[in-house]
């Protein structure tokens, strides 16, 4: 029970989970920074603008619909939280598994979305409305290529458990290999799902102010903030975890740091990423997925079964 | 809004898009923009009325606080028009002088542009990069005239500082660096596909519309226009040098970052050329205290494009009518018909294409007219309602006032 509650609550549970979450959102800001040549943020500016957000008042519009207005955050950060048990992260066991959890976690993964739609949508402010709309327009684009790509991945496993899928590949090392155009695909669409540049739409500052957030203020914006941070290292394991799970054979101290660095490599290239380029608009975005990153996908799918046929 | 899919957005006139306030009212279907009402005026200072309250040169240096941007080009162009009317001869170099600060004035504008239209499109790298460049032209301005912004060199009959030998090599170094940087930015505009997808084919405005709405600077020019004061009619030094008049048929927001980026190139070359042609010579002629009775129409090729200052003088110390036109007035009226069916995320890049400056524009009265909910009154009809009105609501000054009267009476 304690053993369980250890695990949940601090390692590799939550406060891991935050810790990571505050650590690399410094290292995404710092590296967009030094790219940009500005100096960036002190190592402890994530966590303070936490604590600075969570001292001030929660301001809820009178034309909100209070607990939906409150209750949204909440629900995508634990769904957020959630996704994070069922990743195997270095000893080749996640926390809880079952056959079929890779579902699940994408399933869960797509709650914060919808979170902050409904977040969005009931705060009842123009630019929030648009921005939730925007949201949901851009699920519809990324989650499709996203889903192929890493199910694909499974399909060449021959399991639907991520434990499973890791270890896989683990010992088959050179079958991630066949996996780099899905991976390329997922990284592309997890900027979609992370809402960042290019795929920022949804928060386009200069056209609707923060979208869904516009209203959000005080804990509820922290808490936010947080679900954002958790959904970037999550997302990042769930790659690490399907496409180059190398960690999971050695041993555990080694195994986590190597699971560490390539969760800073993921972080890392997605802040080169959204540096070098611009924002899209919604329908080109769309266009984009659907045009390349769903065929992409296909072929992999394809590639996979065809391979899976041939190596068995 | 949930009833109907049409409703209106209102961007300004405090949004994160918009460096000074001024309003857009947009009206949407989903993505789509059916139609876009501006409204100036925030930003009025009664600078023209101030004009002409205060003497010729506390006046010029009222005007060159304009536009925190070409403010250069504001005291140039009023100046201008005052040496018209008092035929007041510039010296050589004065005149060279100012067309190397107009021009430094340009690059640190157009630079800023550049890094603002990345900022509107979600490209935040492209803003540090160019602000960071701009600082190099904004420490040459700040060693020449001491100051960033408001340089304070021009005086009536000349300038105020010189440019040394020292300045010079300064400059021309500084004119290399931005050359070489600005090549890459060429590059970047023309190769980085996204920048490309979200430029080209957005605000489009056809040279049809240009000249029927008098678009000017460089939003004109990109549209096909070939005009350009500096060449047109000739101020300062620009008749003594060689430079290109940039146009681009693109026609849309691209094109107009296509002409931004070459006419940096352009300025590099003028200064250049300035640096070299100098000639050796007084900075002022001696202006007398009161300029005699005429006017005079200034014109001068700002960043933005043309602007234009009326001056009349009455022959006493005080300019008896001072009107100005910045180029974002001439601009705005063209955003219009650039947002007409496009899409609310090219908003702010469009908006942005013109380089707009509301404060710089926003010295026009309008007498707006009466809606059905509204009336004109005027002030003796504004007086009776509002006694009317006190009375009302049981406030009445009848008693007041005529103790005032008996006490004046006495007095």
């Amino acid at each position: 029970m304690v053993a369980a509650l250890f695990a949940i609550l601090i390692f590799p549970g939550l406060l891991f989970l935050l810790t990571s979450g505050l650590v690399f959102e410094f290292i995404d800001r710092k590296t967009y920074a030094r790219l940009q040549n500005r100096v960036g943020p002190p190592w402890f500016q994530p966590l303070a603008d936490i604590i600075k957000l969570l001292a001030k008042a929660d301001v809820i519009p009178s034309a909100a619909n209070p607990k939906m207005f409150g209750l949204a955050p909440l629900f995508a950060f634990t769904a957020a939280a959630t996704a994070f048990f069922y990743i195997p992260l270095w000893k080749g066991q996640s926390l809880f598994a079952f056959e079929g959890d890779i579902i699940m976690v994408l399933y869960l993964l797509t709650i914060p979305t919808l979170a902050f739609f409904i977040g969005g949508w009931y705060s009842t402010s123009l630019f929030a409305r648009l921005g939730s709309v925007r949201a949901v327009t851009q699920l519809f684009a990324y989650e499709v290529p996203l889903f192929m790509s890493i199910l694909a991945a499974a399909l060449l496993a021959d399991s639907w458990s991520l434990e499973k899928i890791a270890l896989f590949y683990a010992h088959h090392p050179l079958y991630c290999l066949f996996n780099v155009v899905g991976f390329m695909v997922a990284m592309v669409a997890m900027l979609g799902k992370l809402e960042k540049v290019p795929f920022d739409i949804p928060e386009a500052e200069t056209e609707i102010v923060a979208g869904a957030f516009t209203e959000y203020s005080g804990r509820l914006l922290a808490l936010l903030r947080l679900t954002v941070d958790t959904e970037m290292v999550v997302c990042a394991a769930l790659l690490v975890a399907v496409f180059f799970p190398f960690g999971l054979t050695l041993p555990p101290v080694l195994g986590f740091i190597v699971f560490l660095a390539e969760l800073l490599i993921e972080v890392l290239a997605l802040s080169l990423l959204r540096t070098v380029v611009a924002r899209l608009r919604i329908d080109q975005m769309v266009e984009f997925c659907w045009k390349w990153l769903v065929p992409m996908s296909l072929f992999q799918l394809v590639l996979n079964l065809v391979l899976k046929g041939m190596l068995t | 809004m949930p009833n109907s899919r049409k409703f209106k957005i209102p961007i300004g006139p405090q949004h994160p898009a918009l460096k000074e306030p001024e309003g857009f009212s947009i009206a949407l279907l989903g993505e789509k923009i059916l139609g876009l009402d501006i409204r100036l005026g925030y930003n009025h200072r009664g600078v023209e009325k101030a004009c002409e309250e205060r003497s010729y040169i506390q006046a010029m240096y009222l005007v060159e606080r304009v536009c925190g941007i070409c403010s250069h080009a504001h005291s140039t162009c009023f100046i201008q028009a005052v040496e018209e009317i008092g035929a007041i001869q510039v010296p050589k170099r004065a005149q060279y002088i100012r067309t190397i600060i107009a021009e430094l004035e340009r690059i640190h504008s157009h630079l800023l542009w550049l890094g603002v239209a990345g900022h509107e499109i979600g490209f935040d790298t492209l803003l540090m990069y160019t602000w960071r460049d701009r600082e190099v032209v904004m420490d040459l301005l700040a060693l020449i005239s001491g100051n960033r912004v408001n340089y304070g060199m021009n005086t009536f009959g000349g300038v105020r500082r010189d440019i040394t030998p020292g300045h010079v090599a300064e400059i021309l170094k500084g004119m290399d660096i931005l050359e070489e940087r600005t090549k890459y930015y060429v590059e970047v505009a023309t190769q980085e596909s996204t920048i490309i997808k979200r430029l080209s084919g957005v605000g489009v405005l056809t040279l049809k519309d240009a000249l029927a709405l008098d678009a000017v600077g460089p939003t004109s020019r990109a549209s096909g226009v070939d005009r350009d004061v500096r060449r047109d009619d000739p101020y300062a030094a620009y008749s003594e040098v060689k430079f290109d008049v940039i146009t681009d048929d693109h026609c849309d927001v691209y094109g107009r970052v296509i002409v931004r980026v070459k006419e940096l190139m352009e300025a590099y070359k003028i200064v250049r050329q300035c640096c070299q042609q100098m000639p050796e010579g007084p900075l002022t002629v001696k202006v007398p205290r009161k300029i005699p009775a005429g006017e005079a129409i200034s014109r001068y090729e700002a960043p933005r494009g043309e602007d234009v200052h009326y001056v009349k003088s009455n022959g006493g110390e005080k300019p008896e009518r001072v009107k100005i036109r910045a180029p974002t007035l001439a601009n705005v009226q063209a955003v219009k018909c650039m947002l007409k069916d496009g899409q609310l995320a090219d908003m702010p890049i469009v908006v942005a294409a013109i380089d707009p400056c509301f404060s710089c524009t926003d010295r026009l009265i309008s007498i707006a007219e009466p809606r059905k909910d509204k009336r004109v009154m005027r002030w003796d009809e504004l007086r009776d309602h509002g006694i009317a009105w006190h009375r009302a609501r049981g406030i009445d000054m009848d008693g007041l006032n005529l103790k005032f009267r008996k006490m004046l009476e006495r007095v």
